[in-house]
């Protein structure tokens, strides 16, 4: 079988916090292959950015991040020094913004920010540098390429600021790409040339990525596998198809209920809730933190909660199919 | 539901509104002209829920401050109730016509509390005594699902969607007839949104509110609304009942938006809309059809010749396609 390129197990990030320790992230594995994309779906406030610093080595220092193992093709990142993370970083593996402005420098042109990590970490010159942006910015849908390169990152719309942003990220072709909700500020018709765009280069490239997003949507139409992370916890993940036809956790359940679906919830119907907030993780938190919000929680649900399933989809409850069949049985 | 609902006569009209603002570009650059709404006419029936759906900078908060009395159009009319609104008072205007707005994080005074946020339209318009505003806080708070005990808390100690009932809260204490919600739902996570949305739908068959809806989440739009209009800079291209929209698109603008959407269905991929270009900078609108640059079914003619507003029974929809006088006409039928 092939090696996963990322394999982590047991993440845990905690951080300080007044009244105590927020455990933002309690003890998450995933494994992914090369050319593979797995999204990370999850209520604001779940962990997912959280995640996605920790692989990048990108928590501030105040932040506690533990792992039995964060492997990336052979590196073990939770031994890296920041040198070796630094290098990895600019030429293996990328992150892509929500904000395309955290990390674009407002004071240097798009040409030297496209240019300047090729340059450091690969060994071409300045004109191979920027042909290669040049082809990218093309890549990614920007008319005029060439004449961008000397405009500054204020000088563009948001939606095209996020696709240099892309650009940027492609620059080293990277192994791993790393994006925390790349499309959520964008109109509907922007997000799905950014996503089309993101699906085929990653294709082109096999190119292994985590997508982060709350958008369910988004999640079936680009995902290989899903993780659906609650409260720091992932409590789904498996093939898309499964997890969206067999919905096990009654978390994911109750999310697939929210949405109207086109041509299937009826036009003006009451749509399904969760109702409840995400509990606090600040302090001990034992047992199943859904639990508020679950209608089948019963008092086994405060232990320990077993993990179900079987192959690759797994979920985490006390009741062996989530109770799915109860649901099916009154539907 | 398709055919045609008996004719009410409408509760909130716009007569052919314009809006442009002078804005300058760069420091010492010369003011020019940004026409963000551009003789747009709609109307609202009592009771009716009016989608109204475009791209980021179409127009479509400027067409709703102007609905509230916040702007004041350039051109045309506004008129509630046959009645223009430069002729009703500003306080007059608020009792019958509410905001909801994005973000229920800025549009909440954080050193407020909720009794004095809920409370203050009733302050402001010196309705009642202090027992009276508290009496009705409680109720509304009620009404929109929130305990009584929150109305000594603060903005700061609530969650997003309890926040966003306290915005709706607000909204309804006067007993409007017209709300107007500019995204109230964007910024909420999918299990919070789906609470407000159900919300906003009994409020509206309890009170016979009526509503214009303005989202770019069409699934949400198409869930909530009973008529849908779609913007494209500054102008309606196309507006019908809900499955008239949904279930035949006419204009090519609303096709690509429609084929946008990513529904929760795996399998399927990312669609191809063919949109080619990003949305072109309002100052300088293209020639002829505005839409032609990212266009599809363009021809030469749609470079020159701006096409009309062509209003038929389903609704209307602004396209040489679908104009019968224009050398492009393709007969739907054939
Ligand atoms: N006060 C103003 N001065 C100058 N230009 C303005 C002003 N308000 C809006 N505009 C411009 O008018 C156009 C329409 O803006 P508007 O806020 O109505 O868009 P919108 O459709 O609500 O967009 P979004 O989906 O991003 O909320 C934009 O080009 C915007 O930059
Ligand atoms: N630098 C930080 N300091 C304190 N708390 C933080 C910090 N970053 C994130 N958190 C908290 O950790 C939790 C997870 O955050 P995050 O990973 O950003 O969530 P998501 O990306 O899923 O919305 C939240 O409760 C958040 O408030
Ligand atoms: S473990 Fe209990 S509370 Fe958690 S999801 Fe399963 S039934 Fe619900
Ligand atoms: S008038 Fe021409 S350019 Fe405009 S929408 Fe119709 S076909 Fe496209
Ligand atoms: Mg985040
Ligand atoms: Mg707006």
């Amino acid at each position: 079988m092939e090696k996963p390129l990322l394999s982590v197990r047991n993440l845990t990030i905690d951080i300080p916090v007044g009244g105590g320790t927020l455990h933002a992230v309690r003890g998450i594995d995933f494994d992914l292959n090369r050319g593979e994309t797995l999204c990370i779906v999850g209520e604001s406030g779940s962990g997912k950015s959280l995640t996605s610093l920790a692989v990048m080595g990108l928590l501030s220092k105040t932040i506690r991040r533990t792992a039995d193992r964060m492997d990336f093709d052979g590196t073990d990142l939770t031994r890296a020094t920041p040198r070796t993370m630094r290098a990895l970083r600019g030429a293996r593996m990328a992150m892509i913004f929500q904000e395309p402005m955290t990390s674009l420098n407002p004071a240097y042109t798009i040409g030297d920010q496209l240019t300047e990590a090729l340059l450091l970490h690969k060994p071409v010159g300045r004109e191979a540098a920027r042909a290669r942006a040049i082809e990218l910015l093309e890549k990614v849908g920007i008319t005029a390429a060439e004449s961008r390169l000397s405009q500054y990152p204020h000088q563009l719309s948001g939606g095209l600021r996020q696709r240099v942003m892309i650009a940027m990220a492609l620059m080293c072709e990277p192994e791993l790409i790393i994006a925390d909700e790349p499309t959520t500020a964008l109109d509907v018709t922007i997000q799905a040339q950014i996503l089309r765009l993101l699906y085929d280069l990653g294709r082109e490239m096999n190119m292994a990525m985590i997508l982060i997003t709350h958008d369910l949507g988004v999640v079936a139409r680009v995902a290989d596998k899903v993780a659906v992370m609650y409260a720091g916890e992932l409590v789904e993940t498996g093939p898309a198809a499964e997890v969206f036809n067999m919905p096990s956790h009654p978390y994911t359940r109750g999310l697939l209920r929210c949405i109207p679906l086109p041509g299937k919830t009826e036009r003006g119907s009451k749509l399904g809730t969760i109702p409840g907030i995400v509990p606090s993780l600040v302090g001990d938190v034992q047992g199943c933190a859904f639990r508020t919000r679950c209608s089948y929680a019963e008092a086994a649900c405060h232990g320990d909660i077993p993990r179900q399933g079987s192959g690759g989809h797994a979920f985490r409850c006390i009741h062996e199919d989530g109770n799915r069949h109860f649901e099916e049985a009154i539907a | 539901m398709t055919g045609h609902p008996p004719k009410k006569p409408p509760i909130l009209e716009l007569r052919n509104v314009g809006k442009t603002y002078q804005v300058k570009q760069g420091l010492f650059g010369k003011a020019r002209p940004l026409t963000a709404v551009n003789d747009v006419s709609l109307s609202l029936s009592r009771g009716e829920v009016l989608g109204l759906v475009g791209e980021s900078g179409c127009g479509k908060s400027t067409l709703a401050k102007i609905l509230l009395g916040l702007e004041a159009p350039t051109t045309g009319q506004v008129l509630v109730d046959g009645q223009e609104i430069g002729d009703q008072d500003r306080l007059s205007l608020a009792r019958r016509i509410q905001p909801i707005f994005q973000d229920p994080y800025s549009s909440l005074n954080p050193r407020k509390s909720i009794f004095d946020i809920v409370s203050l339209p009733l302050r402001v318009h010196g309705i009642g005594d202090r027992t009276q505003w508290e009496k009705q806080v409680r109720e509304i708070l009620d009404i929109v699902g929130l305990p009584a005990r929150v109305m000594n808390t603060y903005p700061s100690q609530m969650s997003g969607g309890q926040r966003q009932r306290v915005a709706i809260a607000r909204a309804l204490i006067m007993k409007p007839e017209i709300v107007i919600c500019d995204e109230p739902t964007s910024a909420l996570d999918v299990s919070v949104q789906s609470q407000i949305l159900n919300l906003l739908g009994e409020l509206r068959r309890e009170f016979g509110l009526t509503y214009l809806f303005i989202s770019h989440d069409l699934a949400v739009v198409e869930h909530l609304a009973s008529r849908v209009a779609v913007m494209y800079l500054g102008r309606i291209v196309e507006e019908a009942d809900v499955a008239g929209l949904f279930d035949h698109a006419r204009h090519p603008y609303t096709q690509a938006l429609l084929q946008s959407v990513l529904t929760p269905e795996p399998g399927l991929g990312v669609p191809d809309t063919q949109l080619g270009m990003a949305y072109p900078n309002p100052i300088d609108p293209p020639s002829g059809c505005r839409f032609h640059p990212r266009c599809p079914l363009a021809t030469d003619h749609c470079k020159s010749h701006a096409p009309r507003p062509i209003r038929t029974e389903q609704g209307l929809v602004e396209c040489h396609l679908y104009d019968p006088e224009s050398q492009m006409y393709k007969n739907e039928a054939a």
